[in-house]
């Protein structure tokens, strides 16, 4: 598992800024007035307690989430809407779709389409978008598979792999449409602790290729390997942010170091 | 394991009772066969005489082509009132929840009589745009509704109700996830509808739709108050001239019979093919083997080192 992944082109794209985001459900205040500016091809990782948003923050980079207030842009594009003039026009479900082609999203659970092979399951979207060819969707499918180390796999139901294998597949599937961004939710944190490297592996593998990686996760060990920003969030909002050794090794913040003197 | 208990011997556990239990219910079925074949009036011979007559079949191919036009056609209307249901559109769901209210409500037999007899509340029925003189065609109304289209009609009307809750049931039942993972993915709602949820939704479709289509084939017999020859209607109209009811019955009951288990049949084919990708079979079909010869994705030894199945 040493080879780079060279497809991306060299020049970096993938540049997120949030600015001012703020999403409530009911009176429940998930996001609560976030910013943040992310470089092109950084790795980022989100932690904080349950239930402090930070997958709410990352659904919304993708619009699975609306949010309430605040804006979000990925290299300058803004996620749900058109900019004219003055104006923002919210977008319609179809421009929405073509907007999540450069965001690739893994989730915790998963979610392999189990009555698709692990093949077909990768070749799916590119097809559907007509970015490739079913050929070209096969071949690229080959190379991916090749990266996270499943090829022999391609022709098994998502059903009979270990959650390793099928979160390795997940990840080789939002990598089919060539995101600018790939955003981790929880990825292990569905997974038997022996499983857990095969999956970190594999991520690390994709930092610093290019795609822009933003990683929610307890793994703070992880986080510490491989991360250039580390976001810390409490109650929907960022409590602290910084590099790595920085908020992990040095936090400033009393609330930082309650919550890393738990986990660690 | 010592010397010892290598010599040990397993006694499976017998359950006698089960076996008293077996001798008793065979010796009943014995005695039903033995009164249903020795007994003379239960006239075998009329019924050999009639089971392959030209009129029953005929009957029987009405009932045959009954079912299978109010199944598809229940199917795919009732496929449009279940979307129309889970759609954000407040209007198409409460409309769609009007219809399967109503004709959930109305028996089968109400419905029936009130289409055939549709030519006493409108003579005419055009063909164009509502509270406009536009229009592309005038029809009779006693001409356009006989007996089969009223039949066909009312079938399906009352039969896409029970349909659309059906195909409702099988795509709330889809994890939530996978639609999430879809649109994470960019896929269009259609191709979200009939490519991800659909085939997940039939496992839990297919056993209820089959329930549904078994009830319809013997539900058709209910068009008979339209005087309509399918297999029911034929044998009323042959054992009132000839007086041989029971032997006429049993006609009917054995090709009921025989439709039964040949969808039984059917529906057991489809949920084995719906239920290849959970099996604990790792082995693919063959079809998707001799696919997969074809576009080799060829298996390399595994990289890592992940325990295997």
């Amino acid at each position: 598992m040493s080879e780079a992944i060279d497809y991306r082109q060299a020049h970096a794209t993938g540049a997120i800024t949030i600015t001012g985001v703020s999403k409530s459900y009911g009176r429940h205040k998930a996001l609560d007035d976030v910013s943040l500016a992310l470089d092109p091809g950084s790795v980022t990782v989100i932690v904080g307690p349950s239930g402090s948003g930070k997958s709410t923050l990352l659904r919304t980079l993708n619009h699975l989430e609306r949010v309430d207030r605040g804006l979000i842009q990925i290299d300058g594009d803004y996620i749900g809407y058109q900019r004219r003039g003055d104006r923002l026009y919210e977008l319609k479900e179809k421009a929405i779709l073509r907007q999540r082609v450069n965001v690739g999203y893994v989730f915790q659970n998963f979610n392999l389409f189990p009555h698709l092979t692990v093949l077909e399951n990768l070749i799916e979207a590119p097809i559907a978008h007509r970015q490739l060819s079913k050929r070209d969707a096969v071949a690229r499918a080959g190379e991916l598979l090749d990266i996270v180390g499943l090829r022999h796999k391609a022709d098994a139901w998502p059903r009979h792999l270990s959650g390793g294998q099928q979160q390795r597949i997940a990840i080789a599937r939002a990598l089919m449409l060539n995101p600018r961004v790939m955003l981790f939710d929880e990825p292990t944190s569905a997974l038997d602790p022996e499983l857990v490297g095969e999956v970190l592996d594999v991520i690390k593998k994709l930092a610093r290729s290019g795609t822009t990686l933003v990683i929610v996760t307890h793994e703070i060990g992880f986080a510490r390997e491989v991360a250039d920003n580390v976001v810390f969030m409490v109650d929907g909002k960022i409590v602290e942010q910084g590099s790595a050794s920085q908020v992990l090794s040095n936090p400033r913040h009393e609330r930082t170091r309650r919550f890393l003197a738990r986990v660690l | 394991m010592n010397r010892d208990q290598q010599q040990l011997k397993v006694v499976p556990a017998r359950y006698p009772a089960r076996t008293v239990g077996a001798i008793v219910a065979l010796f009943i079925l014995a005695g039903v066969v033995e009164s249903v074949a020795l007994n003379p009036r239960w006239e075998w011979g009329v019924f050999a005489r009639w089971f392959f007559d030209p009129v029953i079949l005929h009957g029987l191919g009405q009932t045959l082509l009954l079912t299978l036009l109010g199944t598809v056609f229940s199917l795919i209307f009732g496929g449009l009132l279940a979307l129309a249901r889970l759609s954000s559109s407040w209007l198409l769901s409460t409309l769609a929840w009007g219809y399967i209210w109503l004709f959930r409500s109305l028996p089968l037999i109400v419905v029936l009589i009130i289409l055939y007899n549709f030519s006493y509340l409108y003579d005419t029925l055009s063909f164009g745009v509502p509270f406009t003189a536009l229009a592309w065609g005038h029809f009779q109304t006693i001409n356009v509704l006989g007996q089969f289209p009223a039949a066909v009609i009312g079938l399906t009307l009352v039969q896409a109700a029970y349909s659309a809750e059906i195909i409702r049931g099988g795509f709330l039942g889809v994890d939530h996830g996978q639609i999430e993972a879809a649109s994470a993915l960019g896929l269009s709602a259609t191709r979200r509808t009939f490519r991800i949820i659909l085939p997940q939704a039939l496992r839990a479709i297919i056993p209820t739709a089959f329930n549904e289509i078994i009830s319809l084939a013997k539900g058709t017999a209910m068009v008979y108050v339209l005087a309509m020859p399918e297999l029911f209607y034929t044998i009323q109209m042959i054992y009132n001239r000839n007086q041989e009811v029971i032997p006429l019955l049993m006609v009917g009951a054995a090709w009921y019979l025989i439709i039964t288990t040949v969808l039984s049949a059917i529906q057991h084919g489809v949920e084995r093919w719906l239920a290849r990708s959970v099996t604990r079979d790792p082995h693919p079909s063959r079809w998707r083997q001799w696919r997969s010869r074809l576009n080799p994705v060829a298996a390399h030894e595994e990289i890592s080192h992940v325990r295997s199945h």
